[in-house]
């Protein structure tokens, strides 16, 4: 059924799909009406067989979370920004404990200076964390992502929590038609959850418990070879995706004009679409440019991009976060999966905390690195001039 | 020979038993049994239940220390309103240092 809704909605309703068991969730700001519409659904009983619990705080919730996921309920909860930071140690936790929690994180900035508004660095702080990452472009496929995070992360192959990132306000708030998924076709996709381990009141059991250095390495190790799993158990999801319900989003990434594009774009999030758009544009007027959509963050697809990128003889980067100090985090790892093949590297770090980016400004970047106008390496686009003083 | 790990890290009640972590700390304590009234103040300020007061076979109740899996957090020194404990020690960081 095609329907112009919010993002929220969309997320919110392919979650009640999804039949979860427990949803806890902080109400307050950072959050998003994904929440507010799951406790509405709640209220009205659209969630059957489910327990809604409103928490203390965004630890409160994804430490609720931790333990519904251990006695093996299906787990859902929604959070973005300092609400992430603050659920980050459970998190982790929850990942060492190999809890398949499902999570979507509304992409947005951290503080200080306070902001509420998008960019990636919330998630790129959670990059080594072992949990699985993926980023969409559009409402529909959030909407359509949301079974397929509960299916990969409950597979007994994988058992990781799942964070699925959105891009606060550009996707979540925004209106867009949506083609929703019906009961039928989620069920014949997602199974019920079968935990391989949980713990009753007959069965007490101890999550995470103490690794003293002689065998905590191996936990790592396995927690590892999960995520390395996963990249398959993902790429074969999303095929199936396909098969089931017949809308195809692509692999871990989705390049256009790779064969013979001389410089290639890299993008991740929302911002995709309209750098696509500039791409074809730019390909109507002879010039050999392609894009690369990065879906899967984690487990990375290395070997996906550099196929993808392996023609080229430029790369851009998209950035919507930086790793303060060096350069923005996409650009590190895509730079990692070149090893050994030497393209011209260029990143753009661009709407940080939400400044809008403007169609005239991708083109400007694209065809300044096309046109070998700027040097090799990290810039930010779209900064006014500015100087630091004291008050 | 291969290691078992459990997805997870997860264990069963009463294993962390076999976890001794009484090699933690870096002082222990030791009861004076002469100066040691019984009076349960360690016992119960013990953060980690590691010092309880027993009956020995002649009759007299003492503080016990449990090495095993006492941290050596002095505690129980500080509580002592007789002064029978004090903290010693470790053979192992008794070093001289020239």
């Amino acid at each position: 059924m095609r329907k112009v809704i919010r993002g929220f909605y969309a997320v919110a309703h392919a979650v009640k799909l999804s039949k979860p068991s427990v949803i806890a969730a902080y109400p307050i700001t950072p959050q998003t009406e994904i929440v507010e519409n799951l406790a509405k659904m709640y209220s009205n009983g659209e969630l059957k067989d489910c327990q809604y619990v409103t928490a203390e705080s965004e630890f409160g919730a994804a430490s609720i979370l931790v333990g519904a996921s251990a006695t093996g309920a299906r787990t859902f909860t929604a959070t973005c920004s300092q609400g992430l930071v603050l659920m980050s140690e459970v998190l982790l936790n929850a990942a060492g404990m190999r809890l398949p929690i499902v999570l979507v994180n509304t992409n947005r900035a951290l503080s200080a200076p306070l902001s509420i508004w998008n960019d990636h660095q919330d998630s790129m702080l959670l990059r080594d964390g072992g949990l699985i990452q993926i980023h969409v472009e559009t409402n529909q496929e959030a909407h359509d992502m949301v079974p397929l995070a509960f299916k990969v992360a409950e597979n007994p192959k994988v058992m990781l929590p799942f964070m699925l990132n959105m891009d606060g306000f550009k996707l979540t708030h925004a209106y867009e038609p949506v083609d929703l998924l019906d009961e039928e076709h989620v069920d014949k996709f997602l199974p019920p959850y079968e935990p391989p381990v949980k713990m009753t009141t007959e069965n007490p059991l101890t999550f995470g418990c103490y690794a003293p250095p002689h065998c905590y390495m191996e936990f790592r190790v396995a927690l590892q070879n999960a995520m390395e799993r996963a990249k398959g158990v993902l790429e074969k999801a999303y095929r199936e995706w396909t098969e089931v319900i017949g809308r195809d989003w692509g692999g871990h990434v989705v390049a256009d004009y790779a064969d013979d594009a001389e410089l290639m774009v890299v993008s991740m999030g929302s911002l995709t679409g309209m750098v696509r758009d500039v791409i074809r544009e730019l390909r109507e007027e002879g010039k050999k440019v392609g894009l690369l959509k990065i879906r899967t963050f984690r487990p990375f697809p290395d070997k996906e991009i550099r196929d993808a990128l392996i023609n080229a003889n430029k790369i851009l980067v998209f950035e919507r976060a930086v790793s303060f100090g060096h350069e923005g985090p996409v650009g590190i790892e895509v730079k990692s999966a070149l090893f050994g093949l030497s393209p011209e590297f260029y990143s753009y770090a661009v709407g940080l905390g939400g400044r809008d980016v403007p169609r005239e400004e991708i083109v400007k970047m694209i065809t300044d690195v096309y046109d070998g106008r700027v040097e090799q390496g990290f810039h930010f686009g779209g900064v006014k001039p500015f100087e630091e003083v004291i008050t | 020979m291969v290691m078992n790990i459990t997805l997870g890290g997860i264990s069963k009640p009463h294993s962390s038993k076999n976890m001794k972590t009484g090699d933690w700390g870096t002082e222990y304590p030791v009861v004076d049994e002469e100066k040691c009234t019984a009076c349960k103040t360690c016992e119960h300020l013990c953060p980690d239940g590691c010092i309880v007061v027993v009956k020995k076979e002649d009759g007299e109740k003492v503080a016990v220390p449990d090495y095993d899996y006492c941290k050596g957090c002095g505690v129980c020194f500080t509580v002592c309103p007789a002064d029978a404990i004090k903290m010693e020690l470790k053979e192992m960081y008794r070093l001289e240092v020239c």
